[in-house]
């Protein structure tokens, strides 16, 4: 059987395992649409916050980001794995404790301050729409290549999919779906994998295959051929780095806490019983996460290597069948500058003949490896599956920020559970349109934003949660200017050296040689700082608002999750 | 023990948990993966430079080991003080 043929039946197969789920776990009230009525297994809790978590680019970009960077991409595996265990040791359990539905319920009664609490709700629009754009460009890329539909189409089927098990379910359909998800992208990350790692160092586990030796019969370490194939095309060699020490350490720091800060996966710990089940799903989801980000740096120099063994100086017209299916696409593209027929695939811009969408190395990986087809048919499902489940926990964050933490909280207050349930709903569909919009017509400056929504959490939510629990004496005052400050300062710096705003800037200007990547470190701080002044000279919060800190800090008496 | 008393010593013997699980979450990160990482290039953990290792996967292990010592210290100090029911 074909790609095609087997990628319909897999990809349907697992679509209709989606849509079963959710008829089943349809959510009847607002409790189990926003928080699955907080009775979640911790199990099954951590497999949906780590389906929740990877996104479309953990499945899809990040070997390849990293197949490219070489050691700077280690930012990413250390910035989004160590993020979870700030998010699990410092957060989790209080706002478990604490009860409600949302970080900016969260917010908002801590500050006792509707500002505080619009400020939040703006912050988490902003950090879910650039993110969720992101998804669905995800999915367009995946059935846009395996399907052979156009992209716009791929758009059209991922948001009806999505709309279906979001808008029905809630976060009750959206959690059980979340499991089923988990287990069809960690089973399609890993299958090629093994694979690969047995062909290449006749390990089958792919984290050893990464520290082992060839079996080409040169007996050299992986990573030594590696460096060495990088050296001789005048490549920085792999296990080194470009970036500036600084810079890495920034942008490291910036992903993690803006990781701790995405308010998809705080609203995850909302979904179990109690305080240390929030604690023991964290360590379930750190598991599950981490089998795919351990083995994705071993992916990306499997892939690397073979990539260039594949091309480099080989006759164009000797190139297998999936190049130039990719070539169709317009990610692969070769221009034979020497017209010597063959491919230069070199660091220098003059001399290289080939470029490579780094999107596709995932995709891309199991046929230049040579799997059989059904391998890659299963690779198009699990970046489906990452894209979807992460795509619906966004969605989910928008339609309840909208429904209750601007209508209930603030418009409406006394709006039945019914009619809140039904603007959940339409703030639900709303989302899907508005992100399928995106998806379609991705503005140009999406990609770039998507790397910054981590810089803009880091530069706003992180410091007030943080000091809510940690910081009695943090007032009203104090979070609300820390949150303006360091959200526009975060934007005013990606404006001026992303967008070209402010009269642009190159980056012999950054400030202290940081990239806007990492500049929400540098935001973040100075959120830091002014909080703390800020609430030092004004009054301390009511002491109800201290009582309340009292009590997120102890575990017990921690009730079901609830409108109070 | 006070009630007041009781829960200002749970959230001492908290911090001071989450001080130390912190440092390590640093020190496997930020230290041994990004400020000593051309020093510990030199040694090699099997076919890689440990260095490098720590940042694309040592680090990861350990950060997984990190939140399972926290659910256990967590269990028992709630035990400790009577938080658990």
């Amino acid at each position: 059987m074909s790609v095609q043929t087997w990628t319909f039946i897999i990809v349907g197969l697992t679509f209709a395992l989606y849509i079963g789920i959710a008829i089943w776990a349809r959510a009847g009230s607002t409790s189990e649409f926003y928080v699955a009525g907080g009775g979640v297994p911790p199990i099954a809790n951590g497999m949906a916050t780590a389906a929740d978590w990877m996104s479309a680019a953990s499945f899809i970009s990040m070997a390849g980001l990293i197949s490219f960077m070489g050691y700077d991409g280690g930012v990413f595996l250390m910035g989004w794995t160590g993020g979870y265990v700030l998010l699990a040791l410092t957060l989790a359990p209080y706002l478990r404790k604490f009860g409600k539905f949302t970080v900016p319920d969260f917010i908002g009664d801590r500050y006792y301050s509707n500002v505080a609490r619009t400020v939040a709700v703006i912050c988490a629009l902003i950090v879910s729409f650039t993110y969720v754009a992101g998804q669905m460009r995800g999915v367009g890329l995946v059935f846009s290549r395996f399907l052979e539909v156009d992209i716009n189409t791929g758009v059209y089927i991922g948001m009806a999919i999505v709309f279906f098990y979001a808008v029905l379910g809630g976060m009750k359909g959206i959690t059980y779906t979340q499991v089923a998800q988990y287990c069809v992208l960690i089973f399609a990350f890993m299958v090629p994998a093994i694979f690969i790692s047995i062909n290449m160092t006749g390990n089958p586990i792919p984290q050893l295959g990464f520290i082992g030796n060839m079996t080409d019969g040169s007996n050299m370490a992986l990573l030594d051929k590696l460096d060495q194939l990088h050296r001789d095309l005048g490549f920085a060699e792999y296990t080194s780095g470009t970036k500036s020490m600084i810079d890495v350490f920034a942008i490291t720091f910036a992903l993690m806490v803006g990781t701790a800060g995405l308010p998809h996966v705080i609203v995850r710990f909302f979904t179990v019983p109690d305080v240390k089940g929030a604690r023991v799903s964290a360590g379930y989801a750190l598991v599950f996460i981490a089998i795919l980000y351990t083995t994705a740096p071993a992916i990306a120099a499997f892939a690397r290597t073979n990539l260039i063994e594949t091309v480099s100086n080989q006759p164009y017209a000797d190139m297998p069948e999936w190049f130039s299916k990719w070539e169709q696409t317009g990610l692969i593209a070769f221009d034979d500058k020497n017209n010597d027929g063959n491919i230069q695939y070199v660091a220098n811009a003059a001399a290289n003949e080939l470029t490579i969408d780094r999107d596709i190395m995932v995709l891309a990986n199991p046929e230049i490896a040579g799997l059989p087809a059904w391998v890659i048919a299963l690779v198009a499902a699990g970046g489906l599956a990452a894209a979807l489940s992460t795509a619906a926990g966004l969605l989910l964050v928008i339609s309840t920020s909208i429904a209750r933490d601007l209508i209930k909280m603030q418009i409406k207050p006394d709006i039945s559970e019914k009619g809140e349930l039904l603007s959940a709903r339409i703030g639900a569909v709303f989302a899907v349109i508005v992100a399928g919009y995106f998806g379609i017509h991705p503005p140009g400056f999406v990609a770039a934003v998507v790397a910054l929504a981590f810089g803009l959490a880091a530069a706003s939510f992180f410091p007030a949660i943080i000091l809510g629990i940690f910081d009695k004496r943090m007032n009203r005052q104090g979070a609300v200017s820390g949150m303006i400050v360091g959200i526009t300062l975060m934007l005013y710096y990606m404006i001026k050296f992303k967008l070209g705003g402010f009269g642009g800037g190159t980056p012999d200007q950054w400030w202290f040689g940081i990239s806007p990547e990492g500049f929400g470190t540098v935001a973040m701080s100075v959120n830091f700082i002014v909080s703390f002044a800020v609430s030092r000279m004004t009054a301390p919060p009511p002491q109800e608002v201290q009582d309340i800190v009292e009590d997120i800090r102890l575990p017990s008496g921690a009730g079901e999750a609830h409108v109070h | 023990m006070s009630n007041d008393n009781k829960a200002q010593k749970y959230w001492k013997e908290n911090l001071v948990y989450l001080g130390i699980l912190l440092a390590i979450w640093f020190l496997v990160s930020y230290v041994f993966g990004i400020f000593l990482v051309e020093p510990l290039n030199t040694v090699k953990i099997g076919g890689a430079k440990l260095g490098f290792w720590f940042a694309q996967q040592g680090s990861i292990y350990v950060f997984v080991i990190l939140i399972y010592v926290y659910v256990v210290l967590m269990n028992k100090l709630d035990k400790k003080y009577g938080y658990d029911s």
